[in-house]
This record gives structure tokens, C-alpha cells and sequence, in this order.
């Protein structure tokens, strides 16, 4: 360290150097490589898509300005309806479960055991595996004919004839659910572990000496400490949650008869699909003002949080 | 910590978390066994007689064979790892810059900045690939891996962001002022002072980045179509899946050595991992 500063001082009269002490122009070379990435892949694509959508265009086709008749479109479509609760419910009941089994997993990491490090290493599997590649087990594990979850529930008695997780709409619902939930809890989890391993395990401990139970101790210590990092958690997963496309796609491809789609899988299988660019770029702004409500609501809510 | 009854801490800890463990490590387990099972004994109805699932007696090399030699899994694999380690360099560089500039520097709309860095980072990608497949057509990067090494820092450079302010914001500022009197730039300080100390927050960034990249695939499967460009999802996805036939055998040694890279990177780097993803979700 001590040579690598006595070797720069001998280049400070270079005047490039005087430039980089300016800290405004200093800050605009730092900042003009992310701005030219950004601005061409995010917020180029973003007012392109919004100029698609109102465009009649196809793959090939430049279309021409149609005002507001795809969102009309759309807005009659009764799969695009049909996604549009299957995505709200999606995320709710996901978001609820992920967080309620997340932190109960989280309380278990943070006591003191043998191997924690090394469970805590693998708890995160789900997590950190390429989805797609993990949602195929599971599609195997759903196979109609040769699922092995069947196997385990017969054998267990819970069930007495097959069940065709992927092929009845509601329990291809639940099967997705199933999957998000597996793949999400680990996220939540580990997050959530670090939140407790901020909380002075004498709160708790003063707080078992006054008579206050398990789960007084939960909900009056734990709950209240942990809130500002829950918020985060949730706000991130409620946005992965909700534009979900890989899981869908490789479990049900949005079927049987279009009852499991999300947004962003209906905006594919339209967009992309059938070759509609318009349409499919209609169907994927829609999440935006959606997503934007329940973005900003999280946002204020964590700042009020924050400076309580 | 508060103990009961031996009894209880089975009940309330082990049983739980044991639970935990088996539930989530499951896929994995089944991913192996089905990779090295014949395909007689794949195929068996689940109600048959004699049905061992969890182990099998014969274990066999031919899915793995298949998918290498009859696929261009290897060329995925290649490609996925090109792809990866490129735009997560992007990243880190764009992310290592931008942080210190929005933690460090003083200038105006250094906080609308700071904002605008984070709203991308909400972006989904899902929200913006139609417009964004035509963006790429229009640039002349379709079916090439350019597409996807330009494309991936959109959303990791917002993470990756995020995380080095944390960490410069942490550093006292006295360190390089001591470098400023010494006559460095202000560049060269916080090349030569300030990010050797960040290198846990460069590191941490870098495996996240590295496992998201390895994990996208709605860019990859839009923008990518001949079979040589693919990466490994996509590739798995569209290439051992022919119509209504799943070749579970290849499929499940696909998802497997698809699997593996990151998980050994994840395996070495764990601590960073974690630190990364927690520090992902500091508000």
C-alpha cells in the first residue's frame, strides 16, 4: 500500500489527473457506463414497449399507431383476467406463506447447534440453483403417472388414487404455489436470520425472567425489531413474485386451458408466441401501474418504519 | 437461550428443522437418483409392485452419455459460463464505479441519481423483454451472446450498486484523505486505497451476480434461437423436451451438471454469498 501511494504521488501533475479531481467530472466518468447501459436496455426498451403497445405490430411487422385499442383489447380478454387474479393471488398466499415458514426457519438457524453453518449452507440450495433447472425435478416429481409424491402419499394413506397435480387447474395452481413457496422460503430465511442476529438476545432473555412466553416474546420483541428488514425482504419478494414467469413456464406453460397463467407468461405466449408484439407489450406494461402501487406503498411504509 | 425439556427441544427444534432440511434438499436428492436410474425402472407406475424409488440397484452412466455426446450441452455449458463471467465483470466494474460516486462524490443529483439506481433495481425483467427483443433486433445482437452480456448488467449492475455503497459508506473517509495529502487524485485513491478495502463487498457482489446470471432465462430463451447459442436452461428446456415427450433421464443429468458450476462457486464463497444477499435486502 505505502509504495503503491509513494508511486502515485510522482504522476500528479499529469493533467488528465486534474480532470479526475474534479469531483463533478470525476462522478460523471464514474457514473456514464451505467448510464449508457441503463439508458439503452431499461429505459430505451421501456418507452419503446410503451409506443409498441400502442401500435398494431407483429414480429416483422412495423404496425402503425392504434391508440389505446390493445389495452381495450386486452382489458375484454378474459385469460388476460383470469391472469391478472391468478397473479395477485399468486403473490399474496406465496408472500404469506414464504414469510410465516421463513421466519420460522429462521428462528431455528439462530439457535446454537452443531453444524449450523453447514445447514445453513444447504438450506440455500433452492435458492441459489437456475430455477428453471429445479422446477423440471419438480415437474418430474408432479409427473401424472409417475410421481413419486404420490407414491409417498399413498404410501402414507393420504391419498388412495392418483392425482394429476399439473392436470386439474386448481391443483396446477397449488403445485406452482408449492414450487414458489420451496424455492422462496430459503431467501426469506436467511434474510430474516440476519435481521435476528442484530436483536440482543437479552431483550429476550430479561423478557423470559418477567414471565413473558414464547410467543409473548415473539410477538412483542422479535416481530417489532425485525419489522424494518421484513418489509425489504417482502418488498423484493412481492416484486419477483409477481412478475414470476420461469416457474409457470416450465410447470404448465400457463395450461390446463390457460388457468395458470401469470402476466408475464401471457404476455410471452402472446407476444412471443403468436408473434402480437403490440398486444404482448400491452399485457406486460399492465404490471407496471400494478406494480408500482405496491412498490411505493412498501416504500412509504418502510420510510415510516424507518423513522419511528 | 431458554431450555426445556430435552423432549421439547425434539418436538420444537429438531423435528422442524430436520423437516426443513429434507423438504428442501428433496429435488436434489431426486434430480441424482433419476439421473443414474435405467429407464426401465424410471418408467414404472408409482402403484407397481416392488417400487423402490428413493435407491436403485443398477445405476447407470447413459443419460449422462446421451446428454453428452447426442446434445450440445457442452456448448451450453460453455456458454452460459462466457456469458456469465462477462457480465457480471460489466457489473462489477459499472457497480465498483457508480457506488463510490453516489457514496462519495459530491455533485448535484447525486440523490435523484441514488433513487433512479434503485427504482431499475425493482425493474423486473419480465416487464420489459418484447420491447427489449426489439431493441436487440434493432442493434444487430440477436443470436449472439452480446445480447445477453449487454442485457444481464441492467439488472445486476442496481444490485450490485447498491451493495458497494453500503460498503464505501462504511469506510472512513480519513483513509483517503490521508491519501489526498499524500498527492493522490482522487481517482487513484480510491483505486489504490479504498477498494483494496472494499474487496469482501466486490467479492460478496460478484458471486450474486455471477448466480443470477447463470439462473436468467426469459432474456436468454427470447433473444437467443439457433441451438449453438443457447444457454444451459434454455438449452435443457427447449432442446430434451420434444413436443409432449420429456426425456426425464437426460432432463434430470441436464438440471444436474447445469446445477453444479454454481453450485461449487456458491459451495467456496458461501460467507460472501450470504453477505451479498443480505445485504441485497439492507434497506
Amino acid at each position: 500500500m505505502v509504495t503503491a501511494v509513494a508511486s502515485v504521488t510522482l504522476r500528479t501533475t499529469h493533467p488528465k489527473a486534474s480532470l479526475l479531481d474534479n469531483e463533478r467530472w470525476l462522478a460523471f466518468f464514474l457514473l456514464a457506463p451505467t448510464a449508457v447501459l441503463l439508458g439503452l436496455f431499461i429505459a430505451y426498451p421501456f418507452f419503446e414497449g410503451i409506443w409498441l403497445s400502442l401500435t398494431n405490430a407483429r414480429v416483422g411487422v412495423p404496425g402503425e399507431f392504434v391508440g389505446l385499442r390493445n389495452f381495450q383489447k386486452v382489458w375484454n380478454d378474459s385469460i388476460f383476467r383470469t391472469a391478472v387474479w391468478n397473479t395477485v393471488w399468486y403473490t399474496f398466499i406465496t408472500t404469506v406463506v414464504k414469510l410465516a415458514l421463513g421466519l420460522w426457519l429462521a428462528q431455528l438457524l439462530n439457535r446454537h447447534f452443531k453444524g449450523k453453518a453447514f445447514i445453513r449452507a444447504f438450506v440455500l440450495l433452492p435458492f441459489i440453483i437456475p430455477t428453471v433447472l429445479s422446477t423440471f425435478a419438480w415437474k418430474w416429481m408432479f409427473d401424472p403417472t409417475f410421481s413419486v409424491l404420490n407414491y409417498l402419499l399413498y404410501k402414507l394413506g393420504i391419498i388412495s388414487t392418483r392425482v394429476n397435480w399439473l392436470g386439474d387447474p386448481d391443483l396446477a395452481f397449488f403445485s406452482i404455489i408449492v414450487v414458489n413457496v420451496w424455492r422462496g422460503v430459503p431467501f426469506y430465511a436467511i434474510s430474516l436470520l440476519a435481521g435476528l442476529q442484530t436483536i440482543n438476545p437479552e431483550l429476550q432473555e430479561a423478557a423470559a425472567i418477567d414471565g413473558a412466553s414464547a410467543w409473548q416474546r415473539f410477538l412483542h420483541i422479535t416481530w417489532p425489531l425485525l419489522l424494518p428488514v421484513t418489509m425489504v425482504v417482502t418488498l423484493f419478494s412481492v416484486v419477483q413474485t409477481f412478475a414470476d414467469f420461469q416457474l409457470v413456464y416450465v410447470l404448465t406453460g400457463g395450461g390446463p386451458a390457460n388457468a395458470t397463467h401469470l402476466f408475464a407468461t401471457y404476455a410471452y405466449q402472446i407476444g412471443v408466441g403468436t408473434g402480437l408484439l403490440s398486444e404482448g407489450a400491452a399485457i406486460s406494461l399492465a404490471i407496471f401501474p400494478a406494480l408500482f402501487v405496491v412498490v411505493l406503498l412498501q416504500l412509504l411504509y418502510i420510510r415510516r418504519v424507518e423513522n419511528r | 437461550m431458554i431450555e426445556g425439556a430435552r423432549w421439547r427441544r425434539w418436538v420444537s427444534f429438531y423435528l422442524p428443522l430436520g423437516m426443513f432440511v429434507v423438504v428442501l434438499l428433496f429435488p436434489f436428492y431426486w434430480m441424482m437418483i433419476t439421473t443414474v436410474r435405467p429407464d426401465g425402472e424410471l418408467y414404472r407406475p408409482w402403484n407397481a409392485a416392488n417400487y423402490s424409488p428413493f435407491w436403485t440397484n443398477y445405476p447407470t452412466l447413459e443419460h449422462i452419455t446421451l446428454l453428452l455426446e447426442e446434445t450440445l450441452f457442452t456448448t451450453w455449458l460453455w456458454n452460459t459460463m462466457i456469458i456469465s463471467l462477462a457480465s457480471t465483470a460489466i457489473s462489477l466494474a459499472c457497480g465498483v464505479f457508480a457506488g463510490y460516486a453516489l457514496s462519495r462524490l459530491k455533485f448535484r443529483y447525486a440523490g435523484a441519481l441514488g433513487t433512479g439506481i434503485f427504482v431499475t433495481y425493482l425493474v423486473p425483467q419480465t416487464l420489459l423483454f418484447i420491447p427489449l427483443a426489439d431493441t436487440i433486433r434493432n442493434f444487430h445482437l440477436g443470436d449472439t451472446p452480446w445480447a445477453l452480456i449487454l442485457t444481464y448488467p441492467t439488472f445486476l449492475i442496481p444490485f450490485c450498486t447498491w451493495l458497494m455503497m453500503g460498503y464505501f459508506k462504511a469506510i472512513p473517509k480519513e483513509l483517503e484523505e490521508c491519501a489526498r495529502i499524500d498527492g493522490a487524485t482522487r481517482f487513484e485513491a480510491m483505486v489504490y486505497i479504498i477498494l483494496p478495502v472494499a474487496v469482501p463487498g466486490v467479492l460478496s457482489a460478484g458471486i450474486f451476480a455471477f448466480t443470477l446470471s447463470w439462473n436468467e432465462f426469459i432474456y436468454a430463451l427470447v433473444f437467443m434461437s439457433s441451438s449453438e447459442q443457447k444457454t444451459v436452461p434454455v438449452g435443457v428446456v427447449s432442446e430434451l423436451v420434444r413436443g409432449d415427450v420429456f426425456y426425464w433421464g437426460p432432463l434430470m443429468a441436464g438440471a444436474l451438471l447445469g446445477s453444479i458450476p454454481v453450485a461449487v462457486v456458491y459451495s467456496f464463497f458461501v460467507e460472501h454469498y450470504v453477505a451479498g444477499l443480505t445485504g441485497s435486502v439492507k434497506g
